[in-house]
């Protein structure tokens, strides 16, 4: 066991919270060091991540960088980190878009910034702490403490309907991880241990699949959101401060699917297979309806969460297709969608701080005053609706290849979302940047500052990066899909035999 | 020279679009034009030494996707087909960038108008210099993107921003089944690059997929795509609305090249294409049909720009009959002539419009011919190009597809035979029914409008000029290239055809009345516009008060746009209403919010035992305690 570099990327984050805590004095001066300090704790952790990034063996498909203490023996739980070609750079999303939050917030949030800071620093490490958990117990234990800095953040720091939203999220969640629970300890009650490894080893009857799954279903499906447990989405998001979607979208939504592709696929590959037609229905109706609600929505926030739904469709349809283009593009897609709608809600917030409206109609004619903004935004619509050359295109092409290998019809569907998609974000884009500025407020808008520049400069790159040059995020995933994809069809196959005899 | 001639166009943008603002919009437009001329350089030495000189090639760039069995890399490919592309879009991108400099002088932006401009003809030759689908598809998208910023460049304008949305989604409906064509293509043959696809497809023609034989379905799939871009019957109603872009947009984007992408896909498909004969002739029914139906509207149609437009819709009609017969080279024939006039008759146009004060209904013009004779020699020489006459180019390329038509033998040959023929008659038609009503006749501008008739400057004459050269000569000169004599060296298998359908050597034996007949409709066509408009100018109005159904029907093109509101857009607007305020809101978000107001009302209910006062504690002790010895007394 080397240096336990994943729990200092874990628990630094959980550090600097606790300098800030320890900070006393004027209230300004207490903001100024709770920026300065979470800044740069998140941007040390970042910089630590890209060790993972750099050192990370792509060829292999075993867990990495492994760290295992014993925890808890007597009940066969312990403290394991590791890292496979899935979860790695979900760790480097999480730890990229905390420090854009900090900085995003750096002007718009005014009360209360030590607790914020502290928040959004207890988050990163439940986040990455949940990404890198390769035991069931401890896994579980960060998933559900990620709710508590976010249910604070919407609750506090949030808008006016802020406690009806924050409510809405904890409980929607909560419920689902309930059952979820009673599953792990089930899991744990035949199989004697929790760490992943070994429980991937241990064939489970089908019977039990079929309820183990329908209790990780509950628990992942409102997390992805999955239509129609999808609702808590939108309101969690407009209440939210901006930064609060930012990681809403980019971190926290993509917990569900990873969790469909680290535990439901391998460890319940018959009742994965049973309920896939199932998931595809979902997910057909996710892209389907939530892209048309999308159409009708006024507030900017909730037509860019609306689309969230919308593409997450599109990876719970991926993730199911139990192929590796279909599972590939569905991870690009949770990477890609995490870059671009936090991007998007970024830009929301941009035009929030300064007028404060989300209101679609308010705005107009923004591309006359604000140029460079409305490029920006302009990229970022294009990415939403998988322009080729933009980081959406690759995850939704390949899950769209996938999906036709399993049924045209399903693809054809998940196809529909590429019309509704550019119908909606082109729609939105109209109504804000274009047309005539009615508005004279408007017209003393500034465009960017610095620090919006230096917030949007890396999601721009990294957009255009994964749409140019995917291949430096696919060779990551390549190799542990490819056993997972073989070793589903292993288990199928073999269940198929046995059902045979 | 191969990778100079694609990026040459995205230095431009880059420049102008970032550093516009910095080094002043003369700085910028004038990089870009520079950068466009560097690249048509190096198209044109491209276009000789592959397609002249017979030297393919391929440049590969770096690995794109690998993706388990699927594996495609960003490449140039060059071969005879993209070379003829790439030579011809870089010329005439050029000649209407620095037309543009002259059009756009008075606009606000022309920085971002020349950025666009580079931007759109950098995708342009990513798509046909594509080694694979999916960067075919890349461009194809670049393409739609750069056209729905061009078409809404004057943002301000709210018909502006409804044409560029409409042209982008009407696209996308096309895109959805070109990305289905590849997601089949790469289940049948497990790959997206041309060479592999191409040296498979042969071997592929018994596979089915869904009880269909799979390569009709993919031909099918990427004729829908192509339909999208291309404004074929059915997805044509973005193209004449996107006249409302810049006019050079209209001539490089609407006319010249872009919409002749879905013409290049089905040629550059044409291995698979020549074993999917169902879908062949799918193609040529349709691509019929739109000669035929874009030609009557353009008839009646006002807008000095739309007519182009319709004319255009019907020329790629041409196209895509002539290769749904297989002549895929009589198809790329005319698709390369027609960008010649087509975008000299567009910049024509847009010189007439500069020259009228930004007017554009040719019921306001007239009698301006002797004002701005430039202008109206180079719209007579674009207008007897696109109706067929002999020497110039169209009338090549025109009389090779029709002589194609027949040669097919085919019953969907002769339906193209007689669409075509009826559609040439048209086109000369409302070809001379335009020039005489904008150049002849009464002046029937106002007096302050005709003061300002002038003559474009030269920056935007030279572009013209040059266009003309090209709209008499590419036809003589390049037909024995293209479908000639030369025809084989010059290909090169750029293009496959079907050995046993022997398309070529039919064309040459083709009957003799077919170019006779041809001339002689498209001087008829003259001939009737110019008796009723240059004599008999009543008459127009006194044939539309008689048959005023047929009229209107006309008009408002077949009723196309407001067919597809009706259902589709309102439909997709009130569902999207309904499931929002009654699918989310009542029903989704019912059953929470009921559980937690029954919850609240249960509590509250509850909350009204508690009321503190003893008296009514000691009641209820004392009925429970009733209760239960009952129950203990009974239950013994």
């Amino acid at each position: 066991m080397g240096f336990p570099l994943l729990s200092l990327i874990t628990f630094l984050p959980l550090l600097g919270a606790a300098i800030i805590m320890c900070v006393r004095g004027e209230e300004q001066v207490v903001a100024s060091n709770a920026r300065w300090t979470a800044l740069w704790t998140s941007l040390i952790t970042f910089g630590l991540s890209l060790i993972l990034w750099a050192q990370f063996d792509k060829t292999s498909v075993d867990f990495q960088f492994v760290e295992q203490l014993s925890w808890l023996p007597e009940f066969g739980v312990s403290y394991i980190m590791g890292v496979d070609g899935i979860s790695v750079l979900f760790i480097l999303l999480s730890t990229l878009l905390t420090p854009i939050c900090v900085l995003a917030s750096w002007e718009s949030v005014q009360n209360r910034v030590r607790e914020y800071m502290v928040a959004f620093l207890i988050l990163e490490t439940m986040m990455v702490g949940m990404f890198a958990a390769l035991d069931f117990m401890l896994f579980y234990i960060f998933f559900e403490a990620v709710l508590i800095p976010m249910f604070l953040i919407i609750g506090i720091w949030g808008g006016a309907r802020r406690v009806y939203a924050s409510y809405k999220f904890f409980l929607y969640t909560l419920l689902g991880s309930v059952l979820m629970l009673l599953a792990i300890i089930a899991l744990w009650y035949q199989a004697g241990t929790t760490n992943i490894a070994e429980l991937a080893e241990y064939d489970i009857p089908f019977n039990m699949q079929v309820w183990l799954f329908l209790a990780f279903f509950a628990s992942f499906a409102v997390k992805v959101p999955m239509w129609p447990v999808h609702t808590w989405l939108p309101d969690a998001h407009v209440e939210a401060p901006t930064a609060g979607s930012v990681i809403l979208a980019g971190v926290l939504l993509k917990m569900g699917a990873y969790g469909f592709l680290r535990f439901s696929l391998p460890l319940l590959p018959e009742a994965s297979f049973y309920f896939a037609p199932f998931i595809y229905v979902l997910s057909i109706v996710a892209v389907v309806y939530t892209s048309l609600v999308a159409l009708a929505q006024t507030d900017m926030k909730k037509l860019i969460a609306y689309s969230s739904v919308a593409h997450m469709g599109i990876v719970t349809l991926g993730i199911f297709t139990f192929n590796q283009q279909g599972i590939e593009g569905a991870l690009f897609t949770m990477l890609s969608h995490g870059v671009v709608s936090g991007a998007l809600f970024l830009c929301v917030g941009v035009l929030y701080d300064r007028v404060h409206s989300r209101e679609i109609a308010r705005y107009g004619g923004v591309a006359k005053i604000m140029p460079a903004y409305a490029l920006i935004f302009m990229l970022f619509t294009m990415a939403s609706v998988a322009l080729p050359g933009t980081a959406g295109f690759p995850g939704e092409f390949l899950v769209i290849l996938g999906a036709w290998a399993v049924n045209p019809w399903v693809a054809f569907g998940a196809a529909l979302g590429m019309i509704l998609g550019a119908a909606y974000m082109l729609f939105l884009y109209r109504r804000v940047a274009f047309g005539r500025i009615i508005r004279d407020d408007l017209k003393s808008l500034l465009d960017l500052s610095p620090r919006e520049y230096a917030i949007f400069a890396p999601l721009i790159a990294l957009t255009l990066w994964m749409g140019i040059y995917p291949q430096s995020f696919l060779s990551f995933f390549s190799v542990t899909v490819a056993e997972l994809v073989q070793e589903h069809q292993a288990a199928i196959g073999a269940a198929s035999r046995l059902a045979g005899l | 020279m191969f990778v100079g001639a694609i990026f040459f166009p995205l230095l431009g943008a880059c420049i102008s679009g970032f550093f516009g603002r910095w080094i002043g919009d003369r700085a910028a437009m004038w990089s870009t034009v520079l950068c466009m001329a560097l690249a048509a350089i190096c198209g044109s030495m491209a276009f000789f030494q592959v397609a002249l000189g017979g030297q393919p090639a391929t440049v590969t760039l770096f690995t794109w996707m690998d993706v388990g069995e699927l594996e495609f890399a960003w490449a140039l490919r060059y071969d005879t087909l993209s070379a003829i592309m790439v030579g011809m879009v870089t010329l005439i991108s050029t000649l209407i960038h620095l037309y543009s400099i002259g059009y756009m002088s008075h606009d606000a932006t022309p920085s971002r108008f020349f950025a666009y401009l580079s931007l759109f003809t950098f995708m342009m030759l990513m798509l046909v210099t594509a080694d694979n689908l999916v960067q075919l598809f890349f461009g194809w998208e670049g393409v739609g993107l750069a056209s729905y910023l061009l078409i809404g460049y004057w943002y301000e304008k709210d018909s502006a921003n409804a044409a560029a949305m409409k042209a982008f989604i009407v696209n996308r409906v096309g895109d959805v089944f070109f990305m289905l064509g590849m997601a089949l293509t790469f289940l049948i043959f497990g790959s997206l690059e041309f060479n592999t696809i191409f040296a498979a497809a042969a071997s592929k023609v018994d596979e089915t997929f869904l009880g269909l034989p799979a390569l009709e379905l993919i031909g099918v799939l990427l004729f829908l795509g192509a339909c999208g871009k291309s404004a074929q019957l059915g997805l044509h109603t973005w193209l004449p609305d996107a006249m409302e872009g810049p006019t050079p947009v209209s001539a490089l984007i609407h006319a010249a090249t872009m919409v002749t992408a879905g013409v290049f896909l089905i040629c550059r498909m044409s291995p698979v294409m020549e074993y999917a004969p169902v879908a062949l002739a799918i193609v040529t029914v349709v691509g019929a049909s739109t000669a035929l139906f874009a030609a009557t509207i353009g008839c009646v149609q006002n807008d000095i720009k739309r007519i182009i437009a319709y004319s255009t819709c019907s020329q790629l009609g041409y196209m895509f009959f002539a290769a749904g017969v297989g002549l895929y080279q009589a198809a790329m024939f005319h698709l390369f002539t027609h960008a010649f006039f087509k975008a000299l008759l567009f910049l024509g146009a847009g010189s007439v419009i500069h020259a009228m004060s930004d007017e554009q209904d040719i019921r306001k013009m007239g009698g301006i011919w002797k004002k701005i004779p430039v202008t109206y020699l180079v719209m007579w020489i674009g207008s007897l190009a696109l109706a067929g006459i002999p020497i110039f180019a169209g009338y090549y390329s025109k009389d090779a597809i029709l002589e194609g038509a027949i040669a097919a033998h085919s019953g969907v040959g002769a339906y193209a035979f007689a669409c075509g023929v009826i559609a040439a008659f048209l086109t000369a038609f409302y070809s001379w029914r335009l020039l005489i009503l904008t150049f002849h006749g009464k002046p029937r501008a106002d007096h302050h409008t005709m003061e300002h008739v002038h003559e474009s400057p030269l920056v935007m004459l030279v572009p013209l000029v040059v266009l003309s050269v090209g709209a008499i000569t590419t036809g003589f000169v390049f037909a024995p290239y293209f479908i000639g004599d030369n025809a084989t060296a010059f290909w090169n298998g750029a293009i496959f055809n079907l050995p046993a359908k022997h398309m070529m050597e039919a064309l040459h034996h083709a009957p003799h009345w077919v170019p006779t007949l041809a001339k002689t409709v498209a001087i008829s066509g003259i001939a009737l516009a110019v008796v009723i408009y240059g004599f008999m100018p009543q008459l127009p109005g006194r044939v539309a008060a008689m048959a005023p159904r047929a009229y209107q029907f006309l008009l408002n093109k077949w009723y196309f746009d407001e067919l597809y509101d009706r259902i589709f857009v309102q439909p997709a607007r009130r569902m999207a209403v309904q499931l929002w305020q009654v699918g989310d809101v009542r029903i989704i978000d019912g059953m929470p919010n009921g559980a937690a107001s029954m919850a609240a009302t249960t509590a509250r209910g509850v909350v009204r035992l508690q009321t503190g006062r003893v008296a009514n504690y000691a009641f209820a002790m004392i009925i429970g305690l009733v209760l239960f010895v009952s129950l203990y007394l009974m239950g013994r």
